[in-house]
């Protein structure tokens, strides 16, 4: 996907093994094909010349965090216009705006104000709080939130890499939540660990199996992975609903409401920092997936044919790589990892019996973190974290100042929408263009940065 | 990924015509499959009785009689038939041959029947096939012009995801401007400014600043999904009576046309936005392959290199399709809270606009094959509901899940590899 930043690439480049794999008299246009890329990529690299301090102020305000912070102050002056826009007291004293202006000034402020200082409390720290144990709960609220977001996130992020788009996130979600349920609650006699582990490896392997079913088909028949994990996301809401509403199944025994038994103490994911806050070692579980899908992605053999395929599937069958079979098994990993986070939901934040809206949009909302994260596996870990925050901000705003939840949705969205494009970014807050040559250096200009580079 | 099998090429001589071979066994699994499952459910599962299928309502100028079949009779006649096929099915790959489309139509038609027949058996109602087939016409709607939408878009180069955006859009402002007016023909107007203000957002990032058009498309849903539904918690519910109340379009039959039976009440009593509809897919294909607007189009689309260096502006040839493209989908998301019910509700298009996108894939890019898909689409919605009424043996989570497989079937063993626009999803830069 072309999320990746571009730059120079370590000896690994797969366009160099392609083409130095690719048999000229089989396919006349490959090779071209690469050169031209190769060069592509070297002239972006060789892009800095002249005077160092400019150019460090140009790589400083052309990289890509200043347009990250630029496009997180665009989406929240987004956000606070709408809250600005729909608070009752702001419309009151709009009427009279132009006899007391400085009302409804104050009016907005405080709307604004109390919107986003609500978020910060739910999110990160609660500074009316009595304690420091009630004040930091929050925190642990928004990790315990990202654990999921994160697993979900590097589960897309993983597919984007191989050119596949994994839009599938919910439906895995659901079936690993149901097998690891399943096991969870159904599953007697078996001590702590064991039991854990057991429903642990029965959701991952869930997950997989069903990302597996739209990779097979897009490897075997051609069929768009866009499709097939949307229709199976369907598939497995109903076919969960279904298993929920029927006695025997997954519906706990003696309700007829569509809902699991809650789960046994020896397969829950315990607590990470003691019974008083919500955090679970599904947060640990999480961050062991990140340094797995980078060690994964940058490290490993398997990894490569992923990257390989998901920039140029055609180089990549030249170099020798069996296309079909890494579709199969990059949907296998994906769903794997988005499975983990079905697995978190259920032994770890809903213990106590789930339904079949236990996904609660972490499948979606793990297409935005992904897309933030720009496929890396430690920018998924860094989106996952934010919007985590958001998502318990965001409650606790609906819940302190009556703003309804999904303006978060609104800011998210902006945020990945700016990050994007980062020149409409940066001609909003006239930061200078990467890329574009400057004009040619006059003469008196050229003697002055002379003497400076000499001194 | 190539669509063929591609034998035999000796490198040293290129001239050489390539042997390529586009038959695979693909379709006969999937057929071979489906009728195993309905054998499986007739054998496992047999529900004999008489099935009743109501052809005409009191209004037809003539009446047909209520069609009685022996359910299971007509079940097993119907499996014999859909294994001709099969058979057929493969004579025609041995031989190399493709199967014909009229064959997967009559296998479908004949497990239809089948299905419907052992369903239907020994209920006390009767089960009404113009029920069936309006609710299917009904229910397509949003869909299809959200395909069209789709189709137009995806055939200038523009991969459109954001189409549930659009018909979400479209359906909120239709219920806010037909509220306000009191007229469902301004809040089908409004739903199709707002849909193409959508379009034009999608058409920016896409096409000026060359963002990937699926991002833009995926962000472009969830942000219209929270714009709508954050405003209609603060601002449609506390004002419901003046803001959120439309008029709905009233049906207009079609004097006459409307009394024939079978066919009036299906496709002659419906409303303006119904008519406009098979109107529209035509006027999409006429437009598509028939104009120089179209030529262009699918030329930016295929080839905009070729299409630039002939005179043709990409950028805003890509434009103009994108805007035009919002605008057909706006009409769909009109359909919801000016035709459909009187009220907007939060995420009421609930994926409609993903199955569009899979309708337009699974119709090829081609607008006529996307309706038919979205048409088949409704159909086994509806088929849910008919089955509903009359009380059928199946759970209702497998009939709502229906749909959903017969479009996963239909993609893996039916279309093959589709086949986007060459240039779908690359923003184009000039040289």
């Amino acid at each position: 996907m072309s999320a990746q930043t571009p730059g120079p690439r370590g000896p690994e480049n797969p366009l160099d093994e392609a083409l130095e794999t690719a048999d000229p008299a089989a396919e006349p246009g490959l090779v071209e094909e690469l050169e031209q890329e190769r060069a592509r990529e070297r002239e972006a690299a060789l892009d800095e010349t002249g005077d160092r301090w400019r150019d460090a102020f140009r790589h400083v305000v052309s990289g890509g965090w200043v347009v990250s912070v630029g496009a997180i102050v665009l989406a929240v002056l987004a956000g606070s216009i709408m809250i600005v826009l729909t608070d009752e007291r702001v419309q009151e004293t709009a009427g009279y705006f132009f006899a007391r202006p400085a009302d409804m000034l104050a009016a907005a402020g405080d709307a604004v104000g109390g919107a986003y200082s609500a978020l910060f409390r739910g999110a990160v720290y609660n500074y009316q709080a009595d304690t420091f144990a009630a004040g930091i709960r929050p925190l642990t609220q928004t990790l315990t939130n990202a654990a999921p977001l994160i697993a979900a996130g590097l589960g897309v992020a993983l597919a984007f890499r191989a050119g596949l788009f994994n839009i599938g996130g919910q439906g895995q979600m659901l079936v690993a939540a149901s097998a690891a349920g399943w096991i969870g609650f159904g599953v007697t006699g078996l001590p702590f660990p064991l039991h854990l582990l057991l429903a642990l490896v029965a959701g991952v392997v869930a997950g997989g199996l069903w990302a597996g079913i739209a990779g097979l088909l897009k490897a075997r028949t051609g069929a768009h992975e866009v499709i097939v994990t949307i229709m199976l996301n369907y598939v497995a809401f109903y076919l969960l609903s279904y298993l929920l509403a029927t006695p025997g199944l997954l519906q706990a025994p003696g309700s007829a409401n569509p809902k699991t038994p809650p789960m046994q103490e020896s397969a829950v994911l315990p607590p990470l920092l003691g019974g008083q806050f919500p955090l679970h070692w599904g947060f640990v579980l999480s961050l062991l997936a990140v340094v797995l899908v980078w060690w994964l992605l940058n490290r490993s053999s398997i990894g490569f044919a992923f990257r390989a395929v998901g920039e140029n599937p055609k180089a990549a069958r030249v170099a020798g790589i069996d296309v079909p079979r890494t579709t199969v098994s990059v949907m296998l990993v994906a769903g794997a990892l988005v499975g983990l986070a079905g697995v978190q939901q259920v032994l770890g934040t809903v213990t106590t019996g789930f339904s079949s809206d236990i996904d609660a949009g972490i499948g979606f909302d793990a297409i935005t973190v992904a897309l933030l994260g720009r496929s890396n596996p430690w920018g998924v870990l860094a989106a996952g974290a934010l919007f985590g925050g958001f998502r318990a901000g965001g409650s606790a705003m609906q819940a302190a100042e009556g703003i309804p939840i999904e303006i978060v949705l609104v800011v998210q969205s902006l945020i990945v929408l700016f990050i994007a494009a980062p020149p409409l970014v940066r001609a909003i807050f006239r930061l200078p263009q990467p890329g574009t040559r400057r004009r040619p250096t006059p003469p008196v200009r050229s003697t002055a940065t002379t003497t400076e580079g000499q001194a | 990924m190539t669509a063929t099998t591609v034998g035999g090429a000796p490198a040293s001589a290129p001239a050489a015509p390539r042997a390529v071979t586009t038959v695979t066994w693909k379709t006969v699994t999937v057929l071979g499959v489906v009728l195993a499952l309905y054998a499986l459910l007739l054998l496992l599962a047999p529900h004999d009785g008489t099935a009743r299928f109501r052809l005409s309502t009191d209004r037809d100028l003539f009446v047909l009689p209520t069609l009685e079949l022996p359910a299971l009779a007509t079940a097993w006649v119907c499996a014999a038939v859909a294994l001709a096929v099969v058979g057929l099915a493969v004579a025609r790959t041995l031989g190399g041959r493709r199967v014909p489309v009229w064959a997967t139509a009559l296998f479908a038609a004949a497990l239809l029947l089948g299905f419907l027949a052992w369903a239907a058996a020994g209920s006390p109602r009767d089960l009404s096939v113009v029920g069936l087939l309006s609710g299917a016409v009904v229910l397509c709607v949003p869909i299809v012009y959200g395909a069209l939408g789709g189709v137009i878009g995806e055939r200038a180069g523009v991969v459109n995801i954001a189409i549930e955006g659009q018909l979400l859009a479209g359906a909120f402002t239709a219920a806010i401007v037909g509220s306000l007016t009191n007229s469902p023909w301004a809040g089908l107007l409004a739903a199709v400014l707002a849909s193409s203000l959508v379009a034009l957002v999608l058409g920016l990032f896409a096409i000026t600043y060359k963002v990937n058009q699926v991002i833009v498309g995926v962000v472009l849903n969830v942000l219209v999904i929270g714009l709508t539904s954050f405003l209609y918690s603060q601002v449609l519910v506390p004002g419901a009576e003046t803001l959120n109340t439309t008029t709905r379009f009233a049906r207009i039959p079609i004097p006459f046309l409307e009394r024939i039976p079978l066919v009036g009440p299906v496709l002659f009593n419906q409303t303006i936005v119904v008519y406009l509809m098979f109107v529209m897919v035509f006027v999409v294909w006429f437009a598509l392959y028939r104009t120089r607007w179209g030529l262009r189009v699918r030329a930016v689309g295929e080839h905009p290199k070729a299409a630039d260096t002939v005179g043709i502006d990409v950028a805003r040839t890509r434009y103009r399709a994108v805007l035009v493209a919002g605008a057909v989908a706006g009409i769909g998301g009109a359909f919801y809270t000016v035709v459909s019910i009187n009220q907007f509700n939060r995420e009421m298009t609930a994926g409609a606009g993903f199955i569009a996108l899979a309708a337009v894939i699974f119709g090829k890019w081609n607008p006529v094959r996307a309706a038919l898909a979205g048409l088949l689409f409704g159909f086994a919605t509806n088929l849910q509901n008919v089955l509903s009424v009359v009380g059928s043996p199946v759970p209702s989570q497998f009939m709502l899940m229906l749909p959903y497989v017969v479009t996963l079937l239909a993609v893996a063993g039916l279309v093959g590899r589709s086949r986007a626009p060459a240039a779908d999803g690359v923003p184009y830069t000039k040289e």
